[in-house]
């Protein structure tokens, strides 16, 4: 069973559609014994991160996030809180799954947010990957992100190359929306479905 | 590379999907599903549904279709019409739109954009602008959606729209009136005017009617993506020839 993560956030029907045309056992949850026993575990995010987190902290589900074993990801806000820390807002600790910090990207002149559909990159061997290459196409949609490291998976380039996807022992984050990215994002949901750590 | 997108427009009324020309005589041209899933299966990077009665007759859309809508598509769509407040905005993001799009009601208070920004990001923000060229500048009308109740605001383009980024607007889409339906092009000119002001996300609304119209829009006015309804409803542009003809054409294209 996979448990999402409630974290308040408005795009949680749209990732429970998603894992519904992969057939998947899901539950959306804030229960933190559901959590710790589903088999996998995925934290949605839309918005910003002092929100989310002040939101985790009212459900007091910060402990229970950064405990756990199983696999866990956090896709588009959440992957920005499950590291250290996140710049946005005048800065604010975040969960600390994964080390390093979320920064505002450097877009230049190009315009900001960061949306619309973008290449993926250097796509690392990995069973979160499978099925996946350089080339392919996934739905983005943000302006703060994390800097390429040796934790990424694939990299992404607006103005400069930034974590399109990362990964820290059990724990995944998807900066895009995989639940929006097609055919692509599908495959991903599917593979984290099958991954054990 | 971040791609162009090619966003089809489905106006929605009654349920069903509407076009008119110049905003009058709409017919009848589909059901929300099938479409929306024709469109995706064919290659369009985002939908845009549109409730082109909404603010007109004081109502709001109904969550109800947006969310057999999320359930079937794996692409993004925003979702436009009526929405007056942060509450009826979140129950549409809530029963699965990616975005909300404000025109008529941010004209009217323009502190709705300030507070959607607040409550969901800039990200989920996107302000519609319906311009008109009327020979001397560009203006902004509200209440499109009727030619009867159309009005003037009094506003310039290119001040609201640099208004609307500074309140918290993620992407603006403009659609230039006096070239709606007709299917002559894109109006360059203004959008070229708008892109040079514009931080955010640019769509190109209004006027499309040939592969060479979309090439135009992406290489002259330097727009984010583009925004069509008939020429796609009416099958006149199919969207795989179109993507590939403009990838051929040296423009990122997802295909």
């Amino acid at each position: 069973m996979l448990a999402i993560v409630d974290t308040g956030c408005a795009n949680l029907a749209s990732v429970g559609f998603a894992f519904d045309r992969l057939g998947a056992d899901y539950r959306i949850t804030q229960d933190p014994d559901v959590i710790y026993g589903a088999d996998h575990v995925l934290i949605p995010g839309v918005g910003s991160a002092p929100y989310a987190m002040n939101e985790l902290r009212e459900r007091s589900l910060i402990p229970v996030l950064q405990n756990l074993t199983q696999p866990v990801m956090g896709i588009c806000l959440g992957m920005q809180i499950i590291f250290d820390h996140s710049s946005e807002a005048g800065g604010i600790d975040c969960l600390g799954m994964v080390d390093g910090q979320i920064v505002e990207m450097d877009t230049g002149d190009l315009p900001s947010p960061h949306m619309g559909w973008n290449t993926l990159s250097g796509v690392a061997d990995d069973p979160l990957l499978e099925g996946i290459k350089d080339g392919d196409y996934a739905y983005f949609v943000h302006s703060f992100a994390a800097p390429v490291s040796a934790r990424t998976l694939a990299k992404c380039n607006y103005g400069d190359d930034f974590s399109a996807i990362v990964r820290q022992a059990n724990i995944y984050g998807c900066q895009f929306h995989p639940e929006r990215s097609g055919a692509a994002g599908s495959r991903i949901l599917n593979n984290f479905l099958r991954v054990s750590v | 590379m971040l791609a162009r997108r090619i966003i089809p427009c489905l106006d929605v009324r009654d349920g069903r999907v509407v076009k008119g020309v110049q905003f009058r005589n709409h017919e009848d041209v589909g059901d929300i599903i099938d479409l929306a899933m024709r469109y995706r299966d064919e290659g369009a990077d985002e939908l845009v549904f549109y409730d082109i009665t909404a603010s007109v007759d004081d109502r709001t859309v109904s969550p109800e279709w947006i969310g057999k809508v999320s359930a079937a598509l794996d692409i993004p769509f925003c979702v436009a019409g009526g929405i007056k407040t942060v509450e009826a905005a979140r129950a549409r993001l809530e029963s699965g739109a990616d975005k909300i799009s404000v025109n008529s009601p941010a004209l009217m208070n323009p502190e709705l954009i300030n507070r959607l920004h607040d409550a969901f990001g800039r990200q989920c923000v996107v302000v519609g602008i319906d311009s008109f060229d009327d020979g001397i500048t560009y203006r902004v009308k509200s209440h499109t959606g009727d030619a009867d109740k159309t009005r003037e605001t009094g506003r310039e383009t290119i001040a609201w729209v640099q208004e609307a980024v500074r309140r918290g607007a993620g992407e603006i889409v403009l659609n230039c009136m006096n070239q709606d339906g007709v299917r002559k092009g894109y109006d360059l000119k203004q959008l070229s005017a708008v892109r040079a002001v514009c931080s955010v996300p640019l769509i190109a609304s209004g006027g499309a009617g040939a592969t060479s119209h979309f090439e135009d829009v992406f290489k002259t006015s330097n727009v984010d993506g583009a925004l069509a309804a008939s020429v796609f409803h009416k099958s006149v542009i199919a969207i795989p020839d179109l993507k590939r003809d403009l990838r051929s054409a040296g423009i990122e294209i997802r295909l």
